[in-house]
């Protein structure tokens, strides 16, 4: 089980949450179960040819996935993704 | 008894002795990441009247209690120096025999001979007797001491938006002694914004909060020059306005400023302290342009409107702000004094509900950052239309 960091601009998604439990061996498998959990997520991770939205930044472990493996970047049990869209407030 | 002439000249066949020509020749050699220390054993108004460049101070009397913050590895090389090199060769013998350096020399001659022979030499700028008073607890750390204290005299700080991030890094920017603070904001105070927005106060509210917050700078330090600029940041006015800055402490509301200042930034090689604020939520980090990433490397593309509301729309905790507005302006003063690991290539997230700090690792996109990226020539190009690239995003 990995445990998925969300954003605040997410959490309404996600009923509320900071964190959700997912299962998933590989980026791509934890962020598809996490928007089969929570349909209104899909839409803001992924584009409609099914790829992680540009806007949208994830790490395992520290490190971005698009200098890992991107989708199929490895997740082992007890790993933290986190999701991360740009915040532009300062106000 | 021998007498005190005879023990220092026992001492000085015992200990190693370099000629100051020994000394700059390792300096030249090694430049800006020397693998030795040079340390002056003088008084402090000895040390003011010129030193070595690159030097640390601690005076021989206060040698045991000290050297070792300055020069925390007894392995290093260390080269001591003092007004014609006795003091320092006693302070040489005390570090080998007492306190277990390895490889300590003396500069024979001291600093006498080191300007006799025309090499080059610092001469701090003397503080007042205020300013000591008044900046005495930096004086009292190494890492900023009067060396530090005088970039910070000298430092040129710009702050994007006296608002929510800037109000905090103002204050606590103009109270470390930043000699210069422009600040770049179009707005007037407003009773809402003094929730977190410390700097403004309820007497100010309707007034342009570049002219509130130069107020409050002058009563807290007269050291500081505000410079106040009442606008927006545009293309037109981005370079003329970071130009003459060496730091710009970015705390705007809008991604079209924030793209538009990293793109002008990254043209200037201008280091950006950057913190955005949402909720509960605080990002942190410093873009120094080519040596770590920029915002594009980091965010190539705005997210659309519905994933990025405002502060004004989903509100923001007073004192979240506060914090990451602190933050910048610590990673700033990291900068201007050269001190510590500025946050290159690292974002910090700060969660306050649940008080805790991750950091991330970013790194500079050199293959396909249209902006800092390898081969990008942004000489003569235009500025994007940062509206529309945001408005494009939804």
């Amino acid at each position: 089980m990995a445990t998925v960091k969300i954003p605040p601009v997410l959490r309404p998604s996600v009923g509320g949450q900071s964190e959700v439990p997912i299962q998933g061996s590989t980026v791509g498998e934890v962020l598809e179960g996490l928007a089969g959990e929570h349909p209104q997520t899909r839409d803001q991770l992924f584009s409609s040819e099914g790829e992680l939205n540009r806007y949208v930044n994830v790490y395992v472990n520290d490190e971005d996935v698009r200098v890992q493996d991107g989708l199929a970047t490895g997740v082992r049990s007890g790993d933290t993704v986190v999701i991360l869209p740009a915040m532009a407030g300062g106000l | 008894m021998p007498s005190g002439s005879q023990v220092i000249k026992d001492i000085r066949s015992q200990i190693e002795e370099v000629d100051p020509s020994d000394v700059y020749e390792l300096q030249a050699q090694n430049g800006s990441a020397p693998d030795f220390v040079i340390v002056d054993v003088r008084e402090q108004g000895e040390w003011e009247q010129g030193h070595i460049p690159g030097a640390v101070h601690v005076p021989r009397g206060h040698l045991e209690s000290r050297i070792e913050r300055a020069v925390p590895d007894k392995s290093q090389r260390v080269i001591l120096y003092c007004a014609t090199g006795q003091r320092s060769a006693l302070a040489a013998q005390t570090m080998e025999s007492l306190l277990d350096y390895d490889d300590v020399a003396s500069m024979n001659g001291g600093f006498v001979l080191w300007k006799d022979r025309g090499y080059p030499f610092d001469k701090p700028r003397i503080l007042t007797s205020e300013q000591k008073e008044r900046y005495s607890r930096h004086l009292l750390v190494p890492e900023v001491g009067l060396e530090g204290q005088q970039k910070l005299l000298d430092a040129k700080v710009l702050l994007i938006g006296a608002g929510g991030l800037g109000s905090p890094a103002a204050l606590y920017l103009a109270a470390a002694g930043v000699g210069t603070l422009g600040i770049v904001d179009d707005d007037e105070v407003d009773l809402s914004n003094l929730q977190r927005q410390v700097i403004h106060t309820q007497a100010r509210i309707g007034e342009p909060k570049v002219d509130s917050a130069a107020q409050t700078i002058a009563a807290l330090n007269p050291d500081v020059e505000v410079v106040p600029y009442r606008t927006r940041l545009s293309k037109e006015n981005v370079l003329d306005l970071i130009a003459d800055y060496d730091v710009i402490v970015d705390g705007a509301d809008n991604f079209p400023t924030r793209y538009l200042l990293n793109d002008a930034a990254v043209r200037l090689r201008k280091p950006v302290v950057h913190a955005s604020i949402l909720g509960f939520d605080g990002q942190l980090t410093v873009f120094v342009p080519y040596e770590g990433p920029c915002y594009r490397c980091l965010y190539p593309q705005p997210p659309p409107a519905d994933l990025a509301p405002s502060c004004g729309a989903n509100g923001v905790l007073g004192v979240l702000p506060g914090i990451m507005g602190l933050l910048q302006a610590n990673e700033a003063i990291k900068l201007i004094v050269g001190a510590g690991e500025p946050l290159v290539g690292r974002l910090l997230l700060f969660e306050a509900l649940s008080t805790q700090f991750t950091t991330l690792r970013v790194r500079r996109d050199a293959e396909g950052c249209p902006v800092c990226g390898d081969g990008v020539d942004l000489e003569g190009t235009e500025f994007e239309d940062y509206e529309a690239l945001c408005a494009a995003a939804g």
